[in-house]
């Protein structure tokens, strides 16, 4: 059995939202140290605070300003945070009632240990030192001493100086890619300069890249079949835009080129020929770059082309 | 026991732009259910069921955004579904709600379907750099550039063919109030003479990028009957999905499609599609998809579709006007693309199309596709309840 490849896979991505004006008043009070919710229907203030009522569906907009300090209503301890959480030494995660509030929120508690956090125990608000309008201005919660608040909410009008109205949210996946076996035997056998893909014994079709299964028949396809190096063009497009992170001048031709003996044609770019000169049916060959996985380019073999009914079947 | 015949009572949609930075996600879901929710003259309360559709969670980096908007849909206490099948979901997103009112699981559902692209970033989100693999060299229009050209010599249509399309729907869009793109001065010559970004697709010939939601209210016969305004009544709908990508596809005109067309016409009892057919809204994202789809869908024989845009039979005033909206190429929020074309279909037996609409269409078809022409979703609706 021939190896099978790895890598790893980090894709990152910062994403940014519209808050609307709800979530928009709720960041914008973090960073001025004031807590919102919004009063629902019922009478129950929500922290933090949604755009719509639980209950009824209908839009909620009464917000309040709710205390600093809470209550912790259940907890979790986290021995060993990771990246991106809101401490880097072990921490609870809690819900939090804050006082006044009739939902809790989940942060992060600083404690020495386990058995330093408990249900029914006081917390305050620890702000961040620095704060842009973003739950992180809440560094997190430490124990308070101090009694439970008693007073009900005050009403806020939700209105602040130069409010926060969108929020940047960074994704992040980090993970290990794993071709399979079929696209690692197809890559072995590239950095030979040899393409090969693989027959389904149900309809004899030749994939390449090969993936294992026939997708039409959905059965293994175990045969390697050596194709190309020359193929013919089906079918392209002359791409005249520069795509990002890509280092190729425009105008160039992308093009589909069944390889002679594959089933299905693969996507490469055309060189060696003036873009507009390229045309279906044009017979190609691989070029190759040191080093590279896969051809640079194809270019013009001088065979004549081939006939439309040769390659018909294959666009 | 015979089907449930299934109602559309209701419809709303956002007015569709390049950004709502002003309302959140859940902001903008409210926009279009509230809306449907007015039109069929129904609250919250009256809804059993919630079916929402998006494009892939990566496009806006929200992560199962169902969840987060039940609240927003009323869906708290009730069944709420999520379908994804890329961009043909908003067209499976309402064939699912209207199969749970068929079934009669529900009498009345919420179907609605959105895609804020404003805070997303589709490409990204479609084609990550995976190890291993060659890295795409063309971009967006790269992937569907190709086919068209393949149809242009499959069919020997003229190479103008595609700018008659786009001029015909950017036309259009000028009567649609919530179209994204509303190009006053167009002309077929400005769309012509727009700069040619992957060769034979001009820019002119391609989709914006949207922020949008629609909705639609679904329901039964007792709901049809309380309802304020004409109903839209399904006559028939069907999926089909192929692989992207095998030994055979026929990208200029994939069997799934044919299919899937072929089931609905079977199911209206349509053996005409040309002929008995009053509108259609396709899924049209580059122009030329306009000529493929005619012929995809039975309407023109193979090789023949491109001859019936010539003639302006694809013309709001034409015989069988196609996309009387502006269709995708006006306004393209991607997962609601496909509900916008069901929704458009719905307005037009209705006559509630306003100064869009195609005069006394009786049967209308709605169709979306998406991944790669992997996925197929079509409803074909009247303005007569069907016989049971």
């Amino acid at each position: 059995m021939s190896e099978v490849l790895t890598a790893p896979l980090v894709v990152e991505f910062p994403f940014t939202r519209s808050l609307g004006p709800v979530l928009s008043a709720f960041l914008t009070g973090l960073r001025e140290r004031t807590v919102l919710g919004v009063r629902a229907s019922d009478g129950r203030v929500v922290v933090p605070p949604t755009e719509y009522d639980p209950v009824t569906a209908e839009e909620m907009r009464e917000l309040v300003e709710v205390g600093s300090s809470g209550t912790v209503t259940t907890w979790a301890w986290n021995p060993s945070p990771r990246r991106g959480q809101p401490l880097a030494t072990p921490f609870a995660w809690v819900l939090v009632r804050l006082d006044g509030a009739d939902t809790a929120l989940l942060h992060a508690l600083d404690a020495a240990g386990p058995d330093a956090v408990r249900t029914g125990m006081r917390v305050r608000v620890r702000w961040a030192a620095e704060r842009t309008g973003a739950i992180t201005d809440i560094a997190c919660f430490e124990p308070d001493d101090g009694p439970a608040g008693d007073g009900r909410p005050a009403g806020h009008r939700g209105e602040f100086a130069d409010p926060v109205t969108t929020l940047t949210a960074p994704a992040r996946l980090d993970y290990t890619y794993a071709p399979g076996r079929a696209q690692s035997r197809y890559l072995q056998a590239l950095a030979g300069h040899r393409t090969v893909g693989e027959r389904c014994p149900s309809c004899h079709k030749v994939y390449v890249p090969p993936r294992g299964a026939c997708p039409t028949c959905g059965v293994a396809t175990g045969t390697q079949v050596e194709v190309g190096p020359r193929g013919t063009v089906t079918t392209f497009c002359i791409v005249n835009i520069k795509a990002k992170n890509l280092d190729i001048e425009v105008p160039y031709v992308y093009a589909h080129i069944a390889l002679d003996g594959a089933d299905l044609a693969l996507h490469a770019r055309i060189g060696g020929i003036p873009y507009d000169q390229v045309r279906m049916g044009l017979r190609v060959e691989p070029v190759w770059t040191e080093g590279g996985r896969f051809p640079d380019h194809y270019r013009p073999t001088g065979e004549p082309d081939a006939d439309y009914d040769s390659y018909k079947e294959l666009i | 026991m015979s089907k449930e015949p299934v109602a559309v009572t209701g419809i709303g949609q956002t007015a569709h732009v390049a950004a709502r930075r002003d309302v959140s996600l859940a902001g903008l879901v409210r926009e279009a259910a509230r809306r449907a929710l007015d039109d069929a003259e129904l609250t919250w309360a009256d809804i059993d069921a919630v079916v929402i559709g998006k494009a892939p969670d990566f496009f806006e980096g929200v992560m199962m955004p169902e969840l987060y908007l039940a609240d927003a849909l009323g869906a708290v206490g009730k069944p709420m579904l999520r379908v994804h099948t890329a961009g043909s979901v908003g067209g499976s997103t309402a064939l699912v709600a209207a199969n749970l009112v068929a079934a009669r699981v529900h009498r009345t559902v919420l179907t609605l379907a959105f895609e804020k692209q404003s805070e997303s970033n589709a490409m990204w989100g479609l084609s990550l750099p995976i190890p291993f693999q060659q890295p795409l060299l063309a971009g967006a229009g790269g992937f569907f550039a190709p086919h068209v050209r393949a149809y242009m010599r499959r069919t020997g249509a003229p190479d103008t063919i595609g700018s008659l399309v786009a001029y015909k729907d950017r036309r259009n869009a000028l009567k649609n109030p919530y179209a994204h793109l509303h190009e006053e001065d167009i002309t077929l010559e400005k769309v012509q003479a727009s700069p040619m970004l992957w060769d034979p697709i001009r820019y002119s010939e391609t989709c914006p990028s949207s922020d949008g939601a629609c909705a639609m209210i679904l329901t039964d016969r007792a709901g049809a009957a309380r309802a304020p305004h004409p109903a839209a009544w399904v006559h028939g709908g069907a999926m089909r999905s192929e692989p992207t990508l095998f030994a055979g596809k026929d990208f200029v005109s994939p069997q799934a499609g044919k299919d899937c067309a072929a089931d609905v016409y079977r199911q209206a009892g349509i053996t005409d599609p040309r002929r008995q057919l009053d509108a259609v809204e396709m899924y049209v994202p580059f122009s030329w998809y306009e000529p493929m789809w005619l012929e995809n869908l039975g309407f023109a024989e193979e090789g023949e579709g491109w001859k019936l845009t010539e003639s302006g039979v694809t013309e709001l005033d034409g015989d069988l006007p196609v996309n009387p909206s502006g269709g995708v190429l006006s306004t393209n929020p991607i997962g609601a693309s496909g509900m916008l074309r069901f929704a458009e279909a719905a307005l037009q037996v209705r006559g509630r199309a306003g100064a869009h609409q195609v005069d006394g269409a009786r049967r209308a078809l709605g169709h979306a596709y998406g991944g790669g022409s992997q996925f197929f979703a079509m409803w074909l609706v009247g303005a007569e309840a069907p016989a049971t």
